[in-house]
């Protein structure tokens, strides 16, 4: 490929964003603004991103426009003479009012996001989520009601991007695809099956050093601590693959431990799992509670 | 003499400075050497923790030896030892936030942490999934956390010997305080009395504190390795001790500078500065004492 | 007679600096020598820790690892951090606090002199420390600058880390307590605190910042210690400790940490903006009472680091609103910057570009700061490159800036000659350009999903990545000039400097000779309010 290509999709990509604000499902190249991601919740940090990046740009605009209109007019060069006054109650009134009147709005709209995203009940699906140096592992906990037994699995970098990455390997990262896609340090050998339109309650933490688990078009990240659960959720609304890293150093490797989710319809996924489960079955293998031995 | 008045004190050149800079710098590269060794390995390490060490003595012992003798030779005016008041009041407040920090471990680890890992609150899930088995409590049942990290233990008592050092501290304040009374009244013979008082009363909470260490490890089981509740324990309570050795040592010095005559009725800046220290010490008492062994 | 009563104190106080280098320079008790010391320390520091930035930027130039293993690029990471804030930009202002303080308020030296040589001489031996372990066994730190465990536990290098914090903490501590004792206790008669320069009163609020949490921190790394040698469980679940109470008690120490690095840069702003508008400053007293409250907010809004850590949701909304509050005191700073350039008769000589730069881009910072305070949205940005983008803002072309402006406006005072001002101002332009080609696409490869401290990427950030590493090696070089400015400066420039270097600047400092003598007010000045910026300030 080359980068003639790149540039042009990148374009592409960037134009298409900006004019149809469709979801995307992975970073693109030239990308300039947060995802939208793709589940009920992840409007929210989008649209505050994009209330709060106009506050700032209008605030921005006026304030460096005042600078600049005072370093053409007050110049000593074009005869300016400086002036006294020190003191203005009405100006200072005003400019310490008025940011508190922003501050306001965004604050509520922060404040809602908030207690949305902390709010997981009802949740019809738990996925335990483990971070370990360094790669994840997923246990299926529960699903509609349904205690899942012995379905979990760990999700490393995939071989291609592991073989790349290494220093002086040669490889070209531009080479490693999947489906016409670039997904160099972004693909696993196992991604996490999820089905779509069901609210899936996240349980995560850690077996060694603290990770931290993010998918943007999830909408957030949140650590993996070790000793300690954290709970966040997410309700898909489109099938996709969704590509995300660890978030939090967690030593060498931590730049090779990508998050990769693949959303799949409901009747899939619930016969995926039943597969897993069948093949889990029969093998008196270590379960959920006790992953560490299987790291 | 009156002009000498208004000039401020500004030393000539000092080697001590630099030396201290060294004898710090060995002592703690030392340290660290030590703590690495391989088990069984001596290595330089301690060598230079002991050159530093008594390198450190020696530094504190010339740097104040010069300082004695400028303010014997009467260089030091009032604007001077202001200064050297601000210092000291300040350097106490540096040493209230150092505790600070240890305080706020014990205080996060006994409303947060320890109630989380049991279940309460924010912790249902950490518990749920973790740490189902962990009755959470502070003290011996517990608190040494779900995994009962350096085995059972019981907690001092703390209407026996801690009791004892706190009455212990409390008289000993009130000594200083009376032995600095007697030094504005010019009366040398009750100054070296109740100094000497004041010194044997930190030297004797020095005893039962090492009495109750001790116990604490013999018959307790109580250890810095119990868990959180040992951690906390010993840290504040060991460096309180420290201090108090400190404390101990610096009242000692002034009671033979007393000896020797240093201190006039409104000349005695070190002597106060050491009581001030002493009463600091004794107020960092008093919230162990609550915080540590009665709640 | 004042005089003749100094002279039977020391033999070498009137005969100017001491003659031996070692004398001189290592057994110093002279705020201006140590000041010196501090700068050129700072400048070392500033090198070294760009250095770093360097391999940083080579290695994420493009995709794939061409240059450095995932583990030494995470040292990279760690070291630059540590020796930037704890090398390069807090000793630079402690430096500038050391020169400058007793000039401004017309003192004849730091209230206590050997004790700040002290303050300075331990710093070295921490870098030594620190920067030693790159060499040892088991290699650096690598678990970054915040040394979270049980990461930072499983380092080999831990107690050394641990032990340099101590010595920098107990300089700083020293050197606060120097501070606010000299401009409590040394300034001259009729200096009144309502009087001050803005940059004393900087430095006395940061005093107190320093003095508050260095200790905190200090109390943070030893619970570090301990957990790795002796058994503790401060920071590990399994025994009711928790590795986040680490994060708690660190921030506590870290979020004034991030101000200590910019109050004294509002200070210095706020010296050479009137300067160079020839109007004094708008709203002194705003000033001084919005450093104080943003000082005062810097204890209530740490855990805003650790929004991602799933706090409780009480515990997230307070921190948010508190961080948010942050932002009015911040805007009346840059209210008021913009109000003393309006209606001034301005020119801009090197220290004000730097100045009027620091204006807009630590504003642009700002911007990001108060995004970031916004927890939804920080569930995204929170250990992305938008993080990176935003602190970096603050912290380069903030504080780093901020030093720069006031190395440029005190330079003629210290050396008694000017700097060239035609390179001062390429130096300028080079860094304005190539500051922001380093930092800004930084913001969109955050949004766009790459997460900070990482070696190596997917080649959708590789556009962004190699505009900012080309942005990062040119602004690297571009400090090259400044190092040759300032070697111009100090040793062949033949341009004398005026008492009173720049037309209008106001305060005590200008009333001294440039170069400034080795002993300044050693019989406290007669103040004339008019000689000072501040002497009737009205509002
Ligand atoms: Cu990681
Ligand atoms: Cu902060």
């Amino acid at each position: 490929m080359t980068t003639g290509g790149i540039r042009i999709k990148a374009w592409a990509a960037t134009a298409c964003a900006l004019l149809c604000g469709v979801a995307w499902a992975n970073p693109k190249p030239g990308q300039l603004n947060m995802p939208r991601g793709v589940t009920e919740w992840s409007e929210r940090p989008y649209l505050l991103n994009n209330v709060a990046l106009g506050v700032c740009v209008v605030i921005g605009v006026l304030v460096f426009g005042a600078m600049a209109i005072a370093m053409v007019r007050f110049r000593k060069s074009r005869g300016a003479v400086a002036e006294k006054w020190t003191h203005n109650t009405t100006l200072e009134i005003v400019w310490t009012t008025i940011p508190v009147l922003i501050l306001v709005v965004l604050a509520y709209l922060a404040t809602g996001g908030l207690t949305t995203f902390a709010d997981t009940t009802g949740s019809q699906m738990t996925v335990k989520v483990t971070g370990y140096q360094w790669k994840w592992r997923y246990d299926y906990v529960e699903y509609r009601g349904k205690a899942i037994d012995k379905v979990g699995f760990m999700s490393r970098l995939d071989a291609q991007s592991d073989e790349t990455r290494q220093l002086g390997s040669g490889l070209d990262p531009h080479a490693v695809q999947v489906d016409g896609e670039n997904t160099y340090l972004l693909n696993v050998d196992e991604p996490l099956v999820v089905p779509v339109g069901v609210k899936i309650r996240f349980v995560i933490t850690a077996g060694d050093v603290i990770h931290s688990w993010w998918v943007p078009d999830l909408g957030w990240k949140i650590d993996a601590i070790p000793g300690i659960v954290n709970a966040a959720w997410a309700t898909i609304k489109t099938p996709g693959v969704y590509r995300g890293q660890c978030a939090e150093l967690c030593g060498q490797d931590h730049g090779f431990m990508p998050v990769v989710v693949k959303a799949v319809t409901r009747s899939e996924f619930e016969q995926w799992l039943a597969q897993r489960q069948a093949r889990a079955a029969p093998a008196p293998a270590a379960t959920a509670p006790a992953p560490a031995k299987q790291g | 003499m009156g002009q000498h008045q208004d000039v401020y004190f500004v030393p000539s050149k000092s080697q001590w400075p630099i030396v201290a800079a060294v004898v710090l710098f060995l002592t703690v590269f030392g340290a660290g050497h030590w703590l690495n060794a391989e088990p069984g390995e001596s290595g330089f390490g301690k060598t230079f923790l002991l050159i530093g060490f008594v390198g450190v003595l020696a530094m504190f012992f010339g740097w104040f030896r010069a300082v004695i003798r400028e303010s014997l030779a009467g260089r030091y005016n009032a604007q001077v030892d202001r200064s050297f008041r601000m210092g000291m009041m300040w350097f106490i407040f540096s040493e209230v936030m150092f505790f600070g920090a240890f305080f706020g471990a014990l205080f996060y680890a006994r409303l947060y942490a320890v109630p989380w890992l049991g279940g309460e609150g924010h912790g249902v899930l950490t518990h749920q999934f973790l740490w189902n088995d962990y009755a959470a409590a502070w003290g011996a049942n517990g608190g040494n956390g779900p995994a009962r990290i350096g085995g059972s233990f019981e907690t001092v008592p703390p209407w026996g010997m801690p009791l004892l050092n706190t009455l212990i501290l409390l008289t000993s304040s009130v000594t200083v305080t009376i032995a600095h009374h007697a030094i504005k009244d010019g009366h040398r013979g009750r100054v070296l009395l109740f100094l000497g008082l004041t010194v044997l009363l930190g030297a004797s909470f020095l005893y039962f504190q090492a009495n109750e260490y001790m116990e604490a490890y013999r018959e307790l089981n109580l250890t810095l390795k119990s868990g959180v509740y040992g951690s906390t324990f010993f840290m504040l309570t060991g460096f309180h001790g420290m201090h108090v050795t400190l404390g101990t040592i610096m009242l000692a010095v002034m009671w033979l500078r007393e000896l020797k005559g240093h201190f006039t009725r409104d000349h005695h800046f070190a002597f106060e500065a050491v009581a001030w220290y002493w009463h600091f010490v004794d107020v960092v008492w008093l919230g162990l004492f609550i915080f540590v062994y009665i709640l | 007679m004042a005089h003749a009563a100094t002279h039977d104190q020391h033999d070498d106080h009137h005969h100017g600096a001491p003659k031996g280098f070692f004398a001189r320079w290592v057994m110093s008790t002279n705020h201006k020598d140590i000041g010196t010391l501090y700068l050129v320390l700072s400048l070392i520091a500033f090198f070294i820790g760009g250095s770093f930035a360097m391999v940083i930027r080579a290695e994420l130039f493009k995709p794939g690892l061409q240059l450095v293993q995932p583990y030494f690029f995470n040292e990279m990471t760690t070291l630059h951090a540590l020796v930037m804030i704890f090398g390069a930009v807090m000793p630079a202002f402690v430096g500038l606090g050391n020169w400058m303080i007793p000039l401004m308020i017309g003192a004849p030296d730091m209230a206590l002199p050997r004790m700040n040589n002290l303050s300075f001489w331990l710093l070295p031996f921490a870098f030594v420390l620190l920067l030693s372990t790159l060499f040892l066994p088991g290699g650096g730190p690598a678990g970054g600058w915040t040394l979270y465990p049980p990461l930072s536990l499983q380092g080999q290098s831990l107690a050394y880390s641990v032990f340099a914090i101590h010595l920098m903490g107990i300089s700083s501590i020293m050197g606060a307590i120097n501070i606010i004792a000299t401009i409590l206790n040394l300034r001259a008669p009729g200096m009144d605190l309502l009087k001050m320069p803005v940059f004393v009163w900087t430095w006395l609020i940061t005093a107190f910042l320093l003095i508050a949490v260095m200790p905190v921190l200090a109390g943070a790394v030893t619970m570090l210690l301990t957990d790795k040698y002796f058994g503790t469980s401060f920071f590990n679940a399994a025994g009711g400790g928790d590795p986040v109470l680490y994060q708690h008690i660190f921030w506590f120490f870290g979020h004034p940490e991030v101000y200590i690095m910019i109050l004294p840069a509002f200070g210095l702003i706020s010296e050479i903006i009137p300067t160079f508008a020839r109007k004094p400053i708008f709203g002194y007293k705003a000033m001084v009472f919005a450093v104080a409250s943003i000082a005062f907010l810097s204890f209530i809004v740490w855990a805003h680091h650790m929004f991602a850590v799933g706090l409780p949701l009480g515990a997230d909304i307070f921190f948010m609103y508190a961080t948010m509050l942050i932002a009015v005191p911040t805007g009346v700073k840059v209210f008021n910057w913009v109000s003393t350039m309006w209606g001034g008769s301005m020119s801009f000589e090197t220290p004000m570009l730097w100045a009027v730069a620091f204006v807009i881009l630590f504003t642009i910072g700002g911007f990001s700061g108060l995004m970031l305070a916004l927890v939804p949205a920080d569930f995204q940005y929170h250990d992305s490159y938008f993080v990176v983008a935003h602190f970096h803002y603050v912290l380069v072309t903030g504080a780093i800036f901020a030093i720069i402006a006031g190395v440029y406006y005190w330079l003629p005072k210290w050396t008694g000659r000017m700097y060239s001002e035609f390179w001062g101002k390429v130096h300028f332009w080079n860094s304005v350009v190539w500051v922001n080609v380093l930092f800004f696409p930084q913001h969109f490869l955050g949004l766009a999903g790459m997460p900070r401290r990482i070696p190596d990427y997917n080649v959708a950030f590789a556009n962004f990545n190699m505009v900012s590493s080309i942005g990062g090696f040119l602004f690297g070089a571009s400090q090259l000039i400044f190092l040759g400015v300032i070697v111009h400066c100090v040793f062949f420039s033949r341009k004398q400097a005026l008492d009173r270097v720049w037309e209008g600047a106001r305060g005590l400092e200008w009333t001294v000779p440039s170069p400034a003598p080795h002993h300044t007010f050693e019989v406290p000045p007669l103040i004339h309010d008019e000689d000072l910026a501040h002497g009737h300030a009205v509002d």
